[in-house]
């Protein structure tokens, strides 16, 4: 049980390798950088698979306490641990998180290897993944904030890893600020959180609630009122509406970063929140609502823009926004296991798309322009190959792993127990979006005649460093899902199995529902498979080919009879813009003209000078009395005089 | 058997003075290692014998030394507390960068210069430890003088009016704190005909107690004279106007000082003085502060973002980030008062370093204007990662300090007042926006002025302060517990303090149980005494039997 009781030890080993190559990188040759980087993200990754097997050995149903290691902030009856806990969440999550870093490290290494500040780079992703753990194995959620702010400070770095161009600093500054926002709301619930519990432990907050009638631990109110205000810190970090703008803009980073944190890891963090304060929202119904309709919208919303883009990574971005959008559907409707169950099978294919994607851009020096593609099937097979699958798992194709998780997060909206068929459809159309944007982006990059100058643009497939990631996750992109596989023909969901504790421990007590009665594992299976969601997928995939492959003057065609709505899209409903003329630049006029020139310059220091004035110019008028003329003098004398005697005869007359 | 080591501490600095005084004015070499030399062995004594013998269960003051100087009203009484300890110990650990800073920036009256910094460290440290109104008021009045002469003469193209303006600002309230001292002197001696008396402890032992009864119209006109001295030098808002003209006229050292300690005079004195002596009227007067402090935070954080020049940005970051600190004195809890002390010292921390930074930056390129700069990351790297670190703290990413305390008085003033800490708590977005594009336009993208393009990277010497404040700002945000955990009692009891004072209005019964449990009671409650004694403490009744005598 060693580190079981040594948990810390998973997060020390990446917050050594960054600081190591962070401080004296400079000067190592690669190799070092490597093994460093590598060495310590494999090192956290083998101390998880210690972890696991730890865990597997454990009694079913002990619950671990946390492991408190220092005390991090006291003050009067604050106080905050550094303590971490590990229950069946945690361990997806870490196992999500270790994996998918190790591979985009190693990944990375071809893809960065011509870059300046390659030690920079390596240092980054490093601390990267520390506070990404921290995040995922805080026990308290102060402390869970500080893994959250510090991936945001992550991504501000490798967004603007090239910082000589203004437009990735800018993305960059854009993903801090807007996450910022939801940060405010985060912040405010979590001070809600400590005036209502007088904790900030997750499992004392928890122990708080269960068992208590409705309303004794907290009101329904006060419990609304949180999870809407963490909620706000999930909207902005997982890039949810209205939040949502800061993600595609983080693209301009490199793409190994755009697969790791704005696809696999860190985006997701509002998600495992939601997930890991499942206890609070289960009693917070309005909050839940809000959640699955924040998230239908959004999976909505953001397919549609899919559609349209020719950008290769925005196509992604946008991909990646609306599938948060149904791990958030799926939290909404109350199925937390299919939300986390998306959040794990998207880090596999949506880490794969982008990795894969890179592969693309390498191959075609840099260029992410699909309409300048075409063709590269050939050329580069294992990335084609990779990105099929991947766009297969994506699609909902059956057997593929997005299959299994968004099958159930649509099923869940429909016939669950907090269903919403409103919520289910938005949720379905936007599948079928889905499958037509991802399609698009196969026959677009890989299939047709290549529109590329090839004696300018020299195809070749990347090394094996990067090759080897792409086939280890599109094995998991396929496999990955299976676990819910028996579900289908009325069979046990071991992913679900296994993180029921999670979310049955503090659960509410609600009414046994009765069972559905069942059919038979044929019938079942047939359901399944003929379901709204795989026809609506292979709906997608058949335009798409309509599009793309049979009759290519039809996107053509249609943009040009639906012109208005069509510029609407392609610009993305101009959010950015109405963004900046309604929120931005007035703020900065006000800031300016109003604030600073009119209130402090003219109104305060006007009033001080103007003090100052008067009490300097009556100073010179009273010096004009002593003007050394004896004449004024004896004026002066006589006047006083007169003055002085009017006074007296004044005085004693009053005295009478 | 009464410490020395505070009056060391005081003067220890005074000490250098005769050694530079005999130097040759040209000789700058030995002129600023003396002053170095002084300052560290300053920082060292503070930090090994101060802070390990430090009791921090005790809520009173410690390591106090009690003569009598003017007169028999007028001691020299000091002390320091949990609040005061660490304001002791941010003042001789930022000046010697101060000094170190000034290194080669400083060409004229090179003597001068350090003597200045050297007389304001010991008057910084008198205000933090003075436990007597008129000897706080001595210190307090000697801090301007240095400064005066720091901003007036080594600063630059206004600094003439910027000086001015610093001090007629600080004037004025200053004789407001003064009419209020005496006043308070003259009521000191209570219905009982006590000794009259200017000793903090004593007073507020007595407003506590009942022995002083003052009506409630007074106590809002003494703590509105005491208030508003300290909110000019906060400063709070619409009171602020001084500070950014101040700091874009200073010279590096004394932007450091001001921004670093000075300004921590003003939210000292409302916790020292404010509230325990007028707790009535600070509880009244709450409302009103809470909101002009909230006004500063959102205000101060709007027009820094748009200031085109570097320096005056950062010294409105400075309105905003004290808006926090008057906004958790005036929460009145004990999470807020220590997170409004982390944050004093913290700020002092990040925004001192801020100010090196650009200071560094400065002696490179005379000027502060962001459009002159652009790309300063290419020539400097050390010097701008180092920035970007400090942005970082001060924009209160976690774990560095400042986090520590803003969250602290965020969790404080929640108790107190929900939406108070809601607003607040926006003012962590607007600083991410101001620093954030601020470092954009000064240290990223590509050199766009040729004469940046060569600038050289930080010294040897900077990468000392440098590495320095980074740790300090490391350690304060991984370590906060060593700091919170000696405020704790002195917090405490300041909260107590601030529950009200007894008083024989119709509203309250004349004898309050104002005692709190386990305070033993020298006397009986007010009734025409045969021998008035002074209450506080036993050491004082040597002084009040000797003053006593008709």
């Amino acid at each position: 049980m060693f580190i079981l009781d040594h948990l810390w030890i998973i997060i020390a080993l990446p917050l050594l390798g960054a600081a190591i190559n962070g401080l004296l990188g400079k000067n190592f040759s690669k190799p070092i950088v490597n093994s460093v980087g590598i060495g310590s993200v494999a090192l956290a990754f083998l101390s998880f698979a210690e972890l696991a097997r730890e865990f597997a050995q454990l009694p079913a149903g002990q619950i671990l306490e946390p492991k408190s290691y220092f005390t991090w902030i006291t003050a009067g009856q604050f106080k905050v641990d550094f303590s971490l806990q590990v229950d069946q969440l945690t361990i997806i999550m870490l196992g999500v998180v270790t994996f998918v870093s190790l591979l985009v490290h190693i990944y990375s290494t071809g893809y960065m290897a011509h870059e300046e500040g390659y030690y920079r780079f390596f240092s980054y992703l490093n601390l990267f993944v520390f506070f990404m753990l921290t995040l995922v194995l805080a026990a308290n959620v102060v402390l869970m904030f500080v893994g959250w702010e510090g991936v945001g400070l992550c991504s501000y770095l490798l967004v603007g890893f090239w910082f000589l161009k203004q437009s990735a600093i800018s993305a960059g500054k854009k993903a801090f600020i807007t996450t910022r926002i939801g940060d405010f709301g985060f912040t405010i619930g979590i001070l809600l959180l400590f005036w209502t519990f007088g904790s900030v432990d997750f499992v004392t907050i928890f122990k708080h609630l269960v068992g208590a009638p409705p309303d004794a631990a907290a009101s329904t109110g006060v419990l609304t009122t949180i999870c809407l205000l963490l909620f706000t810190g999930a909207v902005g970090k997982s890039a949810q509406l209205p939040l949502y703008v800061w993600l595609p803009d983080a693209m301009e980073g490199p793409t190994p970063v755009s697969a790791l944190i704005h696809a696999a890891t860190m985006v997701t963090a509002g998600v495992y929140m939601v997930a890991r304060m499942n206890p609070l929202f289960s009693r917070a119904p309005v909050a839940m609502f809000v959640v699955a309709l924040i998230g239908a919208l959004t999976a909505f919303f953001a397919a549609t823009i899919g559609l349209v883009q020719t950008d290769i990574k925005k196509v992604l971005a946008y991909s990646t926004v609306s599938q948060l959008g149904y791990m958030f559907l799926g939290l909404g409707v109350g199925a937390y296991a299919s939300g986390v169950f998306h959040l794990m099978t998207h880090a596999f294919f949506k880490g794969l798309l982008f990795l894969a994607a890179g592969s693309v851009i390498h191959a075609m020096g840099g260029d992410q322009e699909m309409p300048h593609m075409g063709g590269l099937r050939n050329k580069i097979p294992i990335t084609f190959w990779c990105m099929l699958i991947a766009t297969f798992a994506i699609a909902g194709i059956p057997g593929f792993a997005g299959y299994f998780s968004k099958d159930e997060i649509l099923e869940a909206a429909r016939s669950g127990p907090n269903a919403n068929i409103g919520l289910w459809l938005l949720g379905l159309i936007g599948a079928g979006f889905t499958s037509f944007y991802m399609f698009r982006l196969i026959f677009l990059t890989f299939f047709g005649e290549p529109r590329y100058d090839e004696h300018k643009v020299h195809v070749h497939e990347s090394p094996y460093n990067m090759t080897v990631p792409l086939i280890l996750l599109a094995i998991l992109s396929t496999v990955g899902g299976w676990v819910a596989a028996p579900h289908l023909v009325g069979g046990t969901d071991y992913f679900e199995k296994f993180l029921h504790p999670v979310f049955a421990t503090y659960a509410p007590a609600v009414a046994e529902r009765a069972p559905e009665a069942l059919e038979s594992p044929g019938m079942m299976l047939f359901h399944a498979l003929t379901g709204w969601p795989v026809l609506i997928a292979l709906a997608g995939l058949l335009v798409a080919w309509w599009f793309y492959i049979k009759s290519p003057e039809t996107p053509k065609k249609l943009a040009d009879s639906l012109r208005a709505p069509y510029t609407l899209v392609l610009h993305k409903y101009y959010v950015d813009e109405l963004y900046n003329a309604a929120i931005i630049q007035p703020l900065l006029w006000i800031s300016t003209n109003v604030l600073w020139h009119v209130v402090d310059e003219t109104v305060i220091d006007g009033t001080v000078n103007g003090v100052a004035r008067v009490a300097r110019e009556s100073g010179s008028e009273l010096r004009e009395i002593q003007s050394g003329n004896a004449r004024s003098y004896a004026t002066w004398v006589v006047i006083g005089a007169v003055g002085v005697t009017v006074l007296m005869i004044g005085l004693w007359g009053m005295v009478r | 058997m009464q410490s020395h080591l505070l009056s060391v501490i005081i003067f220890l600095p005074l000490l250098g003075l005769p050694a530079l005084l005999m130097l040759r004015s040209d000789d700058h070499t030995w002129i600023r290692r003396i002053a170095l030399a002084v300052s560290l062995a300053e920082f060292a004594i503070s930090l090994a014998f101060l802070l390990p013998t430090f009791d921090s269960a005790n809520s009173g003051y410690q390591f106090v030394e009690n003569h009598r100087w003017i007169g028999d009203a007028i001691q020299y009484h000091i002390g320091v507390d949990g609040i005061s300890l660490f304001l002791v110990l941010l003042t001789t650990f930022l000046t010697p960068l101060a000094i170190l800073c000034s290194w080669n920036s400083i060409h004229e009256y090179v003597k001068g210069f350090f003597v200045a910094l050297l007389v304001i460290e010991t008057a910084m440290i008198g205000v933090f430890v003075s436990l007597d109104l008129l000897l706080f008021f001595f210190f307090w009045e000697l801090t301007l003088i240095p400064m005066y002469f720091l901003v007036g003469i080594w600063g630059h193209t206004r600094r003439i009016y910027a000086a001015v303006k610093f001090i007629l600002y600080t004037m004025f309230g200053s004789i407001l704190m003064l009419v209020a001292i005496l006043w308070l002197y003259n009521l000191s001696g209570g219905a009982s005909g006590l000794v009259r008396t200017f000793d903090l402890p004593e007073l507020a032992s007595r407003l506590q107690r009942g022995y002083i009864l003052i009506p409630a119209h007074t106590e809002l006109w003494l703590f509105g004279a005491f208030f508003l001295a300290f909110a000019i030098k906060v400063p709070l808002f619409p009171l602020h106007t001084w500070l950014p003209d101040a700091h874009t006229e200073a010279p590096t050292a004394g932007s450091v000082i001001l921004a670093g300690v000075m300004l921590k005079l003003g939210t000292y004195g409302m916790m020292r003085f404010c509230l325990p002596l007028f707790p009535d009227a600070a509880h009244r007067m709450a409302p009103l502060i809470g909101v002009l402090a909230i006004i500063g935070i959102v205000y101060g954080a709007l027009v820094a973002t748009i200031q085109p020049n570097f320096k005056r940005l950062i010294a409105y970051t400075s309105i905003s980030h004290l808006g926090f600190v008057v906004l958790g004195i005036f929460s009145f809890t004990t999470i807020s008062f220590q997170g409004a002390v982390f944050q004093m010292i913290s700020h002092g921390v990040s925004t001192g370093a801020l100010f090196l930074g650009l200071g560094m930056i400065y002696d490179r390129r005379h000027t502060y204007e962001i459009k002159e700069f652009g790309g300063l990351v290419n020539p400097m790297p050390v010097l701008m990662a180092f920035f970007l670190f400090v942005c970082l703290a001060s924009l209160a990413l976690p774990p560095l300090n400042g986090f520590i305390g803003e969250f602290l008085i965020l969790i404080g003033v929640f108790q107190f007042h929900h939406a108070w800490a809601s607003w607040a708590a926006s003012g962590s977005v607007l600083s991410a926006i101001y620093l954030l594009w601020s470092y954009q336009r000064v240290a990223l993208g590509e050199v766009t002025n040729d004469k940046n393009r060569t600038l050289p990277d930080a010294s040897g010497r900077e990468r000392v302060i440098l590495v320095t404040v980074a740790l300090a700002i490391l350690f304060m945000g991984v370590a906060s517990p060593l700091f919170t955990h000696r405020m704790q009692a002195a917090t405490d009891s300041l909260v107590q303090q601030t529950k009200g004072l007894p008083r024989n209005d119709a509203t309250r019964p004349p004898q309050p149980p104002a005692l709190a449990a386990g305070q033993t009671m020298l006397l009986a409650p007010p009734q025409p005494l045969a021998q008035p004694q002074l209450l506080h403490d036993r050491s004082l009744a040597s002084i009040a039997a000797r003053t006593v005598q008709p």
